[in-house]
């Protein structure tokens, strides 16, 4: 195989892109699902933070305004969510998939008029000298802000999860809700937060692919964007690094086969196709091979539902 | 989560719409889109169809549409729902609803189907499609002119005819006006994934192409081709605002006409089962407006071209032509059947790499 035709730092750069909708997200659902809290409506918030953003870039002509309001909105699609599974006590699955199908119609709604709108282009940071660098330049030191606020979310999680008081007592409240509950701290209001933070992580997923990568609002342009981001959480199993890894993995066969195939070499297309879902899959199974580590990593107050009287 | 959409879509249709008929009865019209309508390709373009439908029409019809059908067995409860909630005409418009259209049909007999794309019918199911291999050549005619690293981009959808004859026609208009082209395929596997295809897009500029050609729904490799400042081709629909400087020209597909009159036959009683393949002449395949960045020249002989193919002086298929293998295909002056260009799963002789299948 002539491999020659692909340029490995040109790879990995575009590899990165193609996988920060999917770390953001992850990583803001991965903290959520910490909490105790499974929120199956990332893709309806990812698709609303791309539309939210679209329009608050295009009107305001400024791109940092798109990702903040991106970030605002899906902090506020998951407060819905929030309030109906913590407050009213509804079912954490059945909210979640009906959260993403308000999403979709919302932003379908929201859209009208804004296709076929050029956003202002997301400037990328200037790094100098840096930027020239031979292959580092070219993976590091050229992409859009968005790229390195999602690596140092990720660095920001990890130490928040590992080394602070406060994640901490996050952790605690999704290991078991009723120990901290009866240690005083207050398990709703953690939790909302940790929601609240999912959905901004997702609107910005959502606003990196209608404002970055893609440049354009189209209907549904997440595509599953959103469910592959739930897979990824739980091929983490729950650990910021390794939603990074994942994410990148995922991102990086996807852009992988469709460069192989750019280059012409001679591979079986639709297998390449399936590899990110085959990877995913297999890297499940080894995983959860190993039981008593599955057991040390999932919440285990995950998917319960919480209420100070019992 | 499309399956979910399509559910409670499929469930507000049978329970909003059983119950309006009534005194007038006017003839329900169904539609089934792969896609949103707001993809502004092929889902937009059938929309705009549904909507010539009810403005020719006004009282005597009521159409409805369901988006984002997923192609096979969902398709076929989403049909089975709107064939039980009193549509009379159903326009299932993507190539993988074949099967669940016919099992559906079977089950309806007084229900009329028309499948777009296709290949299988029945009596109470019809098959249109455009020519729109006839449009690639013109694309392929203005590729070959206008590439200057003699590679064009091609970001195909699934192995189907539909797609292999697209591929064909356009490879073998480039390289009859410029011996070294060359096609770089990329197979993505879905109609609609705006950040898939954005990806596509990207890979085969980094691989030196200069023009960018699409069998993909949604206007992500124009976005792309706009911000690289190359060129490209708008698919499906006009893609211009996509891509005002990138777009050299698009394949317009129109279904209006066809879409009215086959109503029109229902209403009247005249419907029959047939199978409808119209291209420039009937303009059911369209051309989009050239870009000035095409020069004049080019303009004029891509002109001449689709004013040939439309009066049937030229095809787009036509011999002397091999198959990839280099064994014959068509022998010198010979056109390709209809049969064999339904069914085209091969490449011709110069495209590179293989059907996938």
């Amino acid at each position: 195989m002539d491999l020659s035709a692909i340029n490995p730092a040109v790879l990995v750069a575009s590899l990165m892109v193609a996988a920060t909708p999917i770390l953001l997200a992850a990583l803001g659902e991965m903290v959520v699902e910490k909490s105790g809290v499974l929120n199956l409506g990332v893709e309806g918030m990812m698709i609303t933070g791309a539309i939210c953003g679209f329009i608050a870039a295009v009107q305001t002509g400024s791109p940092l305004l798109g990702f903040l309001f991106a970030a605002g909105c899906g902090a506020i699609l998951a407060l819905v969510f929030g309030v109906l599974t913590q407050m009213l006590m509804s079912n954490q699955v059945a909210t979640g998939l009906a959260l993403t199908l308000f999403g979709l119609g919302l932003s379908a709604l929201l859209g009208q008029g804004y296709a076929g709108i050029k956003p202002p282009s997301s400037p990328r940071i200037d790094f100098g000298p840096l930027a020239d660098l031979p292959v580092l330049g070219r993976i590091l030191f050229q992409h859009h802000a968005m790229v390195y606020v999602s690596l140092a979310l990720v660095l920001g999680v990890w130490a928040f999860l590992k080394y602070t008081r406060a994640g901490l007592i996050l952790r605690a409240v999704g290991e078991s809700h009723d120990a901290a509950h009866a240690l005083g701290y207050k398990v709703v209001a953690i939790r909302l937060a940790a929601i609240a933070f999912g959905g901004a992580c997702a609107g910005l997923g959502g606003a990196y692919l209608s404002l970055v990568r893609v440049p354009q609002w189209t209907e549904g342009m997440t595509a599953g964007a959103g469910w592959i981001a739930l897979a990824i959480v739980v091929f983490s199993s729950w650990r910021a690094g390794w939603v990074l890894v994942g994410a990148y993995l995922f991102g990086g066969v996807t852009v992988l086969q469709l460069n192989l195939q750019a280059a012409g070499l001679a591979v079986p297309v639709q297998y390449l196709s399936m590899a990110p879902y085959l990877v995913t899959i297999i890297v499940l199974v080894i995983i959860s091979a190993d039981r008593t580590r599955v057991a040390m990593n999932a919440p285990a107050s995950l998917g319960r539902v919480f209420h100070a009287s019992q | 989560m499309r399956r979910m959409t399509t559910l409670l879509a499929a469930a507000a249709l049978s329970l909003g719409l059983g119950g309006a008929a009534a005194a007038e009865d006017p003839l329900k019209v169904g539609f089934i889109y792969v896609g949103p309508i707001g993809d502004f390709g092929w889902s937009y373009q059938h929309d705009l169809g549904r909507l010539a439908v009810e403005a020719e029409f006004g009282d005597r019809v009521q159409t409805s549409y369901i988006e984002s059908v997923p192609e096979g067995a969902d398709a076929e409860r989403v049909l089975t729902q709107m064939a039980l909630s009193g549509h009379k005409l159903i326009f299932t418009t993507s190539f993988g609803y074949m099967d669940a259209t016919i099992n559906v049909a079977k089950k309806f007999p007084d229900v009329k189907f028309e499948h777009a794309t296709g290949y299988k019918r029945a009596d109470n199911v019809s098959t249109y499609s455009g020519r729109f291999y006839e449009g690639r050549t013109v694309l392929g005619h203005i590729a070959g002119h206008m590439t200057k690293t003699n590679k064009v981009g091609y970001i195909a959808s699934f192995p189907i005819p539909e797609v292999v004859r697209g591929i064909n026609s356009a490879y073998l208009a480039a390289k009859k006006v410029n011996p070294d082209v060359e096609f770089s395929i990329v197979w993505v596997y879905t109609w609609f994934d705006p950040a898939k295809e954005a990806d596509a897009a990207n890979a085969l500029i980094e691989q030196g192409a200069d023009i960018i050609m699409q069998h993909t729904d949604s206007p992500a490799a124009m976005t792309i081709a706009e911000e690289k400042g190359i060129f490209a081709f708008g698919q499906a629909s006009d893609m211009k605002r996509f891509g005002p400087n990138a777009q050299l020209t698009a394949i317009v597909d129109d279904w209006n006409p066809y879409y009215i009159e086959r109503t029109r036959a229902v209403l009247d009683g005249t419907w029959q089962s047939q199978d409808s393949w119209h291209g420039l002449e009937q303009g059911m395949t369209a051309m989009a407006p050239f870009s000035d960045k095409i020069p004049a020249e080019v303009q004029a002989s891509a002109n001449e071209i689709i004013a040939k193919l439309k009066s049937g002086e030229m095809h787009s298929f036509e011999g002397p032509i091999n198959r990839q293998d280099g064994s014959p295909w068509l022998a010198a002056g010979e056109r390709a059947d209809d049969g064999t260009l339904l069914g085209m799963n091969f490449y011709v002789e110069g495209v590179r790499g293989d059907v996938p299948n």
